[in-house]
């Protein structure tokens, strides 16, 4: 018996002793119609081979470990960033249950949202029933300020109208006339979460600025000056949006934030739950419409609600997630240019802290290969951050980038001699992305949680940038976006190479005369 | 509770807890919710509550949806198939890898259960139909991973909506390919939880699995001690915690259900001497079929804490000659000092505390014992996707007074638990931090946590080393700032 009460033993040592070992040894042999052990490790090395690279990559139907989650996911992270405000999914319920665990893993935080619990009874007759019923209990349990509508593919295949049923649930009394329920049909066979993001953040721009679905006059834009901040489906929000506050108010900037999810996914352990926290107040989020620009950290989560802004009269500009010196350079000196506030010294400073740090560090990076995939704007960013420290991107890959990242991601690699012998790989997977790393390795990995897999399989140590993160705590809370933000992920990436180094020079009497006291 | 006085003063708070959340609601949706939520009275023949109904909407439900109860919880731990996910991306890219059913296998080459397939549905498939895309998908699953034993279909929404025929291709890409492809009608607005899910990914294997396997023999010679463990998703290594007694005792497993389970096993499982239960719920059709089609009795067995693991050992082991009798005294014996070690360094640190717990559809009854075995006390539970015969059995776990929610809302919870004030709450993902952030010790009992495992005398002392963890960590003595 290897268990024992002084000191107690779990899946991590439990099943690695003997009596259970020998008990799965059994199961396998006898029960289990196991293949043979040299056919296992032949087709265990074909994986790895060119051969198989080349079969799989002539996929068309199947899809292995996509990097990309689906359009509702992207609109509850949306409707999450206004104050008071409580995400509705119409459609089946148990997508909703998926958004909120997925959520709360990745920030170790509650998440609500409520389902209009549709069942088969409304795939025959339509979900009006749900959305009138769902409204009324949903308003008067969570008394939220505004509810914010999406849909699942479920209701988009039956073709649900939700402007239609909004219409017909306030009729009925289920909200009052004048609640706000800004609303977004978001289909998940079209695009991905940041599609969903984009949906739902125009949905609430236009109730907001185009009259609330008809039933008050459009807002009248009155330029005031200010500007608005778009931060886009981001794993790292809280982290993010607190920095560029702090870098706002160091600028004198006036502004808004569209969509400030960083109270709702932090909120304090102090004996209290608060369901809503923070976010951007409704009077705000209507009267960004007098704002003379409209920035976004994601060009990709942002195309649509952009169009709207520029539509209402504002200039708007579009970033890739900056990440690094010459990508936080240039969003700062956007948002100087826009709000006509000089960049103020001690943000020189950070600047030029940056940069020390990397001189200091960038001969462990320098030369070092890597393959990255995330989110099209993540990618971007961080492909321009290795460029500047002299790492050389070997693979791209964007399993919800399209034609137009292809060829943005390209534009960046071409700008610089490090980039020149990358690939990038639009709409492709984890399972093609293994194919690379076995065929043409690299040295490190960039991406989310899953790719522990791609680690585990290729032994290229991983390190975690993205969405989401399930598997380390709290990344989140530290910025990625400005100065102190780059410095975040220098460290994050030297911290593994560095382990990386130590692992590999620890064998005593053998490699260990590398194993250095000072790097 | 242990005076009369007591247990009247409880029922009459919960009366009025309930009432007090019930008037949050308006009228029509309060008079449903009012049927779920009662009291536990001794002596009744269930907990006084309805269940398995329709989801009111929108009100937090911690429920899911069918593919969630097929995918998740029946189909996807069989280790050596590729389950796809047939529909949009969300479903299969939710689900992937979260439930901890652990498994031995390489994965990628000989085993799939920590991977994600799914026919990531566009919308020409919407309009279209996907009948050919799913035949081509079967097509690059059998180059790419040649060592498949079998595939399952695991629909999403759409798949229903749009009138494909999923059977079809099954069926002639299984000819095809001489293997077993199994179409599971699991989309997720069939029913009104996961439960449904269970249901259908039962009948699809008794109808896509066994009956291809009639009149085959078995792949081994049967013995009089072959039994199967059937509702075991192998949380953490729960199966093998509990296959390893059952083995101890002189039984011989011949398949799991389904955690680290196999094709092989499945099919196999129709030549078994007796078929074990432990999660019910969610696995009693197909028990019942074996047991009506092939005569295979089943019994319903309990691995949570020492005094329901001796009692099943010995109702297991009643159903068979003395040889096992004696093996399950022998095993009873073995871990005696084991569990009673255990109990003396956690029960003193745990006695008295009160707990509250909402999971899913065996768990809210089947870890009660185990508290209890710690000096532990159950104040309130609750089913996610219960039937009426779970609350049935539940009399038999739950003291009178026990305050009793089905399907609760995140509301009704909330208001429950700031009310009632108990020392742990034992619930999921959705609800862990909320209770956090309230001050309330927490541990998640689907996952548990990412511990485990939690069943059988190994999966004890697991169980209450993280409950001990839970409730007397130092952080909740700071929760309330001393300025």
């Amino acid at each position: 018996m290897t268990q024992n009460a002084e000191k107690v033993i779990d899946h991590f040592e439990l099943f690695r002793g003997g009596e259970y070992t020998e008990m799965l040894a059994n199961k396998k042999c006898m029960f289990e119609d196991p293949v043979p052990a040299e056919r296992l490790a032949q087709v265990s090395e074909w994986t790895k081979s060119d051969e198989y690279r080349e079969k799989n990559f002539a996929r068309t139907a199947l899809t292995i470990n996509p990097a990309k989650a689906c359009q509702p996911l992207g609109a509850v992270f949306a409707a999450l960033g206004f104050e008071g405000t409580l995400p509705f999914v119409h459609g089946s319920q148990g997508c909703t249950a998926y958004y909120r665990s997925h959520f709360s893993r990745h920030f170790k935080e509650p998440t609500a949202a409520v389902s209009s619990s549709m069942t088969e009874d409304a795939a025959v007759l339509g979900g009006l029933a749900n959305m009138v019923d769902g409204l009324a209990n949903a308003f008067s349990l969570y008394k939220p300020k505004m509810i914010a509508v999406s849909t699942t593919c479920m209701a988009e295949v039956i073709g649900d109208d939700l402007n239609a049923f909004i219409k017909a649930s306030k009729e009925k009394g289920s909200v009052p006339m004048e609640f706000d329920v800004p609303f977004a049909h978001t289909p998940a066979f079209v695009g991905s979460h940041v599609t969903g993001y984009d949906n739902a953040l125009k949905g609430i721009v236009e109730h907001f600025w185009n009259g609330k679905a008809g039933t008050v006059p459009k807002l009248e834009r009155k330029a005031d000056g200010k500007l608005n901040f778009i931060g886009g489906f981001d794993g790292y929000t809280v982290g993010n949006m607190r920095e560029i506050k702090r870098l706002f108010d160091l600028m004198g900037v006036e502004y808004t934030i569209l969509g400030d999810n960083s109270d709702v996914w932090d909120t304090p352990g102090d004996g209290e739950f608060r369901m809503y926290d923070g976010g951007t107040t409704l009077e705000d989020a209507a009267n960004a419409i007098h704002a003379s620009a409209t920035i976004s950290m994601q060009e990709f989560c942002t195309e649509k609600t952009l169009n709207v802004i520029e539509a209402a009269g504002q200039e708007t500009v579009a970033f890739n997630h900056p990440v690094g010196v010459e990508a936080t350079d240039r969003f700062l000196m956007e948002v100087a240019r826009l709000s006509g506030r000089a960049i103020p010294d001690p943000i020189r400073k950070e600047r030029g802290r940056l940069v020390d740090a990397i001189a200091d560090s960038s001969a462990h990076i320098h030369g070092k290969k890597f393959a990255i995939y995330g989110d099209p704007d993540l990618t971007l960013g961080l492909t321009g951050f290795l460029l500047e420290l002299g790492a050389e991107p070997v693979h791209v890959l964007s399993t919800n980038g399209g034609t137009a990242w292809k060829e943005k991601t390209e534009a960046l690699l071409a700008n610089s001699p490090f980039g020149k012998n990358c690939h990038v790989y639009p709409g492709k997977d984890l399972w093609h992305m293994r194919s690379l790393l076995f065929t043409e390795p690299v040295d490190f990995l960039i991406g989310n949680t899953y790719g522990k897999f791609l680690e585990r399989d290729t032994k290229t140590p991983l390190i975690r940038l993205g969405f989401p993160i399930f598997d380390r705590h709290h990344h989140h809370r530290y910025p990625v976006w400005g100065y102190q933000g780059g410095l975040n992920v220098l460290v994050t990436i030297l911290d593994k190479i560095l382990d990386h180094m130590d692992q590999n020079t620890s064998e005593v009497a053998k490699t260990d005369y590398s194993f250095d006291i000072i790097r | 509770m242990s005076d009369n006085a007591g247990v009247e003063e409880v029922k009459a708070r919960n009366k009025e807890m309930i009432e007090e959340v019930l008037k949050a609601y308006p009228e029509k949706s309060a008079r449903k919710r009012a049927k779920h939520l009662g009291t536990h009275e001794e002596g009744k023949s269930d907990c006084g509550v309805k269940s398995n109904l329709k989801t009111i909407p929108g009100v937090m439900t911690i429920r899911g949806c069918a593919y969630a109860g097929s995918k998740g919880v029946v189909w996807g731990p069989i280790k050596d198939m590729v389950h796809i996910s047939h529909g949009p991306v969300g479903c299969g890219q939710y689900s992937w890898a979260s439930r901890r059913n652990y498994f031995v296998g390489t994965t990628g080459v000989d085993a799939f259960g920590t991977m994600q397939f799914t026919s990531d549905f566009q919308e020409n498939d919407i309009v279209f139909g996907a009948d050919k895309k799913l035949g081509k998908l079967i097509d690059e699953i059998e180059v790419l991973f040649p060592l498949n034993k079998g595939i399952s279909i695991q629909s999403e929404c759409p798949v229903g909506l749009i009138g494909d025929d999923i059977e079809s291709v099954s069926r002639a890409k299984g000819k095809q390919y001489g293997k077993t492809i199994v179409p599971v009608r699991c989309e997720g607005f069939r029913g009104i939880s996961q439960s449904l899910g269970h249901h259908i990914a039962n009948d699809a294997i008794r109808d896509w699995v066994f009956d291809k396997q009639t009149g085959k023999p078995a792949r081994f010679e049967s013995t009089p001690y072959d039994v199967t463990i059937i509702g075991d998703y192998n949380i953490g290594g729960d199966a093998w915690s509990s296959r390893i007694l059952l083995e101890e005792m002189g039984l011989r497993v011949i398949a799991q259900w389904s955690g680290d389970g196999t094709l092989a096993e499945l099919e196999s499982t129709p030549h078994a001497k007796l078929n074990l239960i432990h999660c019910y719920r969610s696995m009693n059709y197909i028990s019942r079929h074996m047991e009506e089609k092939y005569g295979i009795p089943w019994v319903e067995y309990n691995f949570f804490g020492p005094t329901k693991i001796v009692a099943s050992l010995r109702a297991i082991a009643e159903h068979f000659d003395d040889k096992i009798k004696e093996g399950a005294e022998r095993v009873i014996a073995k871990y005696q000092a084991l569990s009673d070690a255990i109990v003396a360094k956690y029960r003193p640190r745990l006695e008295g505390k009160k707990v509250m717990l909402f999971v899913g559809g065996l768990r809210p009854r089947h870890v009660i014992g185990a508290y209890e075995d710690l000096g532990m006390e159950i104040v309130g539970t609750g089913y996610e996707f219960g039937h009426n015969d779970d609350y049935q059995r539940t009399t038999q776990y739950v003291k009178d007074g026990t305050l009793i929610y089905d399907d609760v809302t995140s509301f009704e919870f909330e208001k429950f638990v700031e009310k009632v004030k108990p020392d742990l709450v034992g619930s999921g993902i959705k609800e862990k931090y909320i209770f956090q952030k309230m001050g309330v010790p927490f541990r998640q009992m689907h996952s548990w946590d990412y511990s485990g495992p939690y069943h059988g005398y190994d999966g004890f002392a697991v169980f209450a080393r993280d409950m001990d963890m839970a409730i007397n960590a130092p952080v909740w003595r700071m929760t309330k700032a001393p300025f």
